[in-house]
């Protein structure tokens, strides 16, 4: 049931307070509602937190209970804790959130343009399959089913979104 | 030995000059006094006189203003600067009549005309004079701000008036305040206009528009609304005779030519801007303004 625990060496996300949106690794439980928690590499120094603030992520880092900060920073650059957090989908979410919300009314408009282009090509497609299905249906066989052709307009509207979220 | 002393007296008044201190020298002295009294006669500083007014305390004279007057001499001692050449020149009197010839039936001859009339008519009672104000200043000599967000070639967003929700592009502030703007016509309709700073939302696009020469005949003069004003009939036909229809002049067809090619140009070099300024701008669900960056 549940799958991420608190322990030590636990990666967190900070959700919200004055480090809203860093990674800390939690170093020792203080108490029933706060842990030692130290963040060498995001910025963040060591000091006690609320668990309240915190949302466990997936990552665990080795290093004994109430470690100095050297050790702490050293486990974290060996896990390439850094990296491995960018290419979560978490992280990418919230970094396509911060995109959007930065977004001008000129990208807005070309974000728009080009989901509608994507739209109409998988509109078109699905209509092509639709009627071929329609076609063999007629005849005494399995109608086929109609997938979305994923790759090809994706990677167009990809690169349209990258280019107005820039 | 009075001949001494009227030395004496006039070497103590040389004393006075600056730069001819010679307290000390007499028999020297004597000699060149008769030199120096020529000198002297012509640049005469008189020997300051000290105060004709003893002092009652501190502050406080024994004779009034007028007593002072009459003790210094100043009844004799006037003094006027000379009259320079601007100021002759300004005393010419203004021309005060005129002579006009008769014209009509008595023909012939001439009359004279005062140029400055008396007043036709005097109001009962005079207009109470006016308490003094401060930095009241009329319109045409107020402060013109502009917002740091709206510089030339700017994209604005109308939101008032017959062409709201439009993309239209910035050019310059004219002198009463109010933006001159252009859509360019070929792309969303809109002419060259006014428009003003609080009813438009600056966005962050901005088109290049360096190099464009915008006529200088465009003011506000230009743009403003021209209104007939006959009034030959007393009442009923009035609305008839002024303009309802709004035409175009050539004028501003030219001119709206030549502002729009420039900027067309620059336009069509930036993907997707005219598509950009064609489309309008709206709000719908779950889009707020407070939150919308632009």
């Amino acid at each position: 049931v549940f799958k991420r625990f608190v322990e030590i060496g636990r990666v967190a996300f900070i959700s919200f307070g004055p480090h809203a949106g860093k990674l800390v690794a939690i170093v020792d439980v203080i108490d029933q509602n706060r842990a030692l928690v130290d963040g060498p590499c995001s910025g963040v120094r060591r000091q006690a937190m609320p668990f309240k603030c915190m949302q466990l992520t997936d990552f665990v880092l080795k290093f004994p209970h109430s470690a100095r900060q050297k050790c702490v920073r050293l486990a974290w650059e060996k896990e390439n804790i850094n990296e491995k957090w960018a290419a979560t989908r978490w992280a990418k979410k919230i970094e396509a959130r911060e995109k959007k919300a930065k977004m001008t009314d000129f990208d807005r408009y070309k974000v728009m343009k080009a989901k509608k282009m994507r739209n109409r090509i998988i509109k078109h497609e699905m209509k092509k399959l639709q009627r071929l299905a329609a076609k063999k249906g007629k005849k005494p066989e399995k109608p086929e089913k109609s997938e979305k052709p994923a790759k090809a307009p994706k990677s167009a509207k990809a690169q349209k979104a990258q280019k107005a979220q820039k | 030995m009075a001949g001494e002393k009227a030395a004496g007296e006039k070497k103590a008044a040389g004393e006075k000059k600056p730069g001819k201190k010679k307290t000390g020298e007499k028999k020297p002295a004597e000699q060149k006094a008769g030199q120096k009294e020529v000198g002297e006669k012509k640049k005469k500083i008189k020997k300051h006189h000290a105060s004709r007014n003893p002092v009652l305390a501190r502050g406080i004279g024994r004779y009034s203003r007028s007593a002072m007057y009459a003790r210094k001499a100043l009844y004799k001692r006037k003094y006027t600067a000379p009259e320079t050449k601007i100021e002759k020149k300004k005393k010419e009197k203004p021309r005060a009549t005129i002579t006009k010839p008769v014209g009509g039936d008595k023909n012939g001859g001439s009359r004279v005309v005062k140029i400055r009339k008396m007043p036709r008519y005097y109001p009962t009672e005079d207009v109470p004079r006016k308490l003094l104000s401060h930095g009241k200043k009329p319109f045409c000599q107020h402060k013109r701000r502009l917002r740091a967000s709206i510089t030339p070639g700017t994209v604005l967003i109308l939101l008032t008036g017959r062409h709201r929700g439009k993309r239209v592009v910035f050019l310059k502030q004219l002198a009463t305040g109010l933006l001159l703007v252009t859509g360019p016509l070929a792309v969303n309709r809109v002419p060259l206009r006014r428009a003003h700073q609080k009813f438009v939302i600056a966005t962050s696009t901005k088109v290049d528009i360096s190099g464009v020469k915008i006529p200088k005949h465009l003011t506000d003069a230009y743009f403003k609304k021209k209104r007939l004003r006959k009034p030959k009939h007393q009442e009923g036909e009035i609305f008839d005779t002024e303009k309802e229809k709004y035409e175009i002049t050539e004028q501003r067809k030219t001119d709206q030519k030549a502002v729009d090619s420039q900027i067309l140009a620059r336009i069509k070099k930036v993907p997707q801007l005219r598509g950009y300024l064609r489309s309008t701008f709206c709000l719908s669900n779950g889009v707020y303004p407070h939150k919308l960056v632009f």
